[in-house]
């Protein structure tokens, strides 16, 4: 079966959910499907009860931040020339600002037909509110994923059993796979920084441009 | 003594030895390891116990599940954040004499995940290493080279004297503190008093500096050398 007639199933099954095919332009072509999060539960029960999709392998977060999207338009313009106004193609740059979010990727498989990875989509609004529906109800498999997924990006499953941090302590107050997440200072001296790692080196030891070797010159 | 009259009266059948050296041979010839790995190292660890490598040779072939029992801490592998205060606890229940060695380039700095907001860059900011062995793992032939490298040292030990070992000295400490989980990363980041933070080894002239004199002995690593 595949995507486009899950969707429209889907659709027709489950009154009122907003569902999108996200394309993969890459030569897997993994087209994944992006749900609502209000019809999220009603989605996953319909594709586990009648589509068979038993079996939930993998829980992902990832952090989209905000970008701006520049493309070049052609307009057509009215320019005055020696000739008078004249109406001319004219290229223009347009801008488009997408605002970042949060987003789970579930992949689904049905052992009994022996199909998937069907790639399932939640997304937040923005990369403030971080709440989405829990799919552990449906698939046990998701408990530790997404609680893991709550511990590195910081998104709060409602209705998840329990809903705890799963690799860092409890005391941590941070969520590390966030694009903002600033790590402890706690820079240690390397003899071959570079990049980031060099920058820090600056930063802690104001002796210029970074660790250096005898160059070996100067006879 | 005089090791040839040692050697002289062994061959008349008498066996002449001094408190220290039966000593520190009763403590090298019986190091028992603790039995706890954290991460890939531990298989090499183990393997370095079984019939290929056999530990078992140097006196080390009872791992001890319980730190009351154990002499020597290998720590084999990646020091997480979250484990290092338990493993610094481990330590401390280690009854004097107790050596550490640090295997592995995880153990010792952090190794490929030092730059990580998770992993310890090395387990010697928190207690006092003895042998140090670089690898990613160490193959068990290094481990068994640490090993045969703290027997040394410990043969070489004076029991008097100001540089006799820790178990020894009353006022040295045998336990240091447990670092506390923050709400950034472990409190305190590192024990003072084990560890301190490196200083550049080399320090480098600044660019400007060595065009104003040019000529000199080192240049600029980065920059282009006008001579």
């Amino acid at each position: 079966m595949d995507l486009a007639t899950i969707k429209s199933e889907l659709e027709a099954s489950v009154p009122g959910c907003r569902l999108q095919i996200v394309d993969n332009p890459s030569p897997s072509a993994q087209h994944s499907l992006l749900v609502d999060p209000e019809h999220a539960l009603l989605v996953a029960t319909y594709l586990r009860d009648f589509l068979h999709f038993d079996y939930c392998s993998n829980v992902t977060g990832v952090d989209w931040l905000p970008k701006e999207l520049s493309e070049k338009v052609k307009v057509k313009k009215t320019v005055d020339g020696p000739n008078g106004p004249q109406e001319k193609e004219v290229d223009e740059v347009r801008k488009t600002f997408v605002p970042g979010y949060l987003e789970v990727v579930y992949h689904l498989f049905s052992t009994a037909d022996r199909t998937g990875p069907l790639p399932l989509r939640l997304r937040t609004p923005d990369r403030e509110s971080t709440h989405l529906p829990s799919l552990t109800p449906i698939w046990r498999s998701c408990e530790f994923q997404e609680r893991e997924v709550y511990d590195l990006f910081g998104i709060h499953f409602d209705s998840h059993p329990d809903l705890r941090r799963l690799l860092m302590w409890d005391s941590f107050t941070d969520h590390p796979m966030r694009r903002d997440y600033v790590d402890p200072d706690d820079y240690e001296y390397e003899p071959t920084a570079h990049d980031d790692v060099l920058a820090r080196h600056r930063a802690h030891y104001s002796t210029g441009g970074g660790p250096s070797f005898p160059t070996g010159g100067g006879q | 003594m005089d090791e040839q009259l040692k050697a002289e009266l062994s061959k008349q059948g008498i066996f002449a030895t001094t408190l220290q050296e039966i000593y520190n041979w009763g403590r090298r010839s019986s190091l028992w390891p603790l039995n706890f790995g954290l991460a890939c190292c531990a298989i090499e660890m183990i393997a370095t116990t079984m019939a290929r490598y056999d530990l078992a040779r140097f006196g080390a072939e009872v791992f001890r599940p319980s730190p009351r029992q154990a002499d020597l801490m290998i720590v084999a592998g990646t020091v997480t954040k979250k484990m290092a205060p338990q493993v610094v606890r481990l330590y401390n229940q280690m009854p004097e004499p107790k050596y550490v060695i640090s295997m592995g380039a995880c153990a010792i700095s952090g190794g490929p995940f030092k730059q990580g907001y998770n992993v310890l860059k090395g387990i010697d900011r928190y207690i006092p290493v003895d042998v140090y062995i670089p690898g990613c793992p160490p193959r068990p032939e290094a481990l068994i080279d640490a090993f045969m490298m703290l027997q040394k040292k410990i043969d070489a030990q004076a029991l008097t004297g100001e540089s006799r070992p820790r178990h020894l000295h009353a006022d040295a400490p045998s336990e240091f503190p447990v670092p506390a989980f923050g709400a950034h990363d472990l409190e305190p980041t590192h024990n003072p008093a084990v560890w301190q933070a490196p200083e550049p080894a080399l320090v480098q002239i600044e660019p400007a500096a060595a065009a104003a004199a040019p000529g000199t002995a080192s240049g600029s690593a980065h920059g282009p050398r006008n001579d």
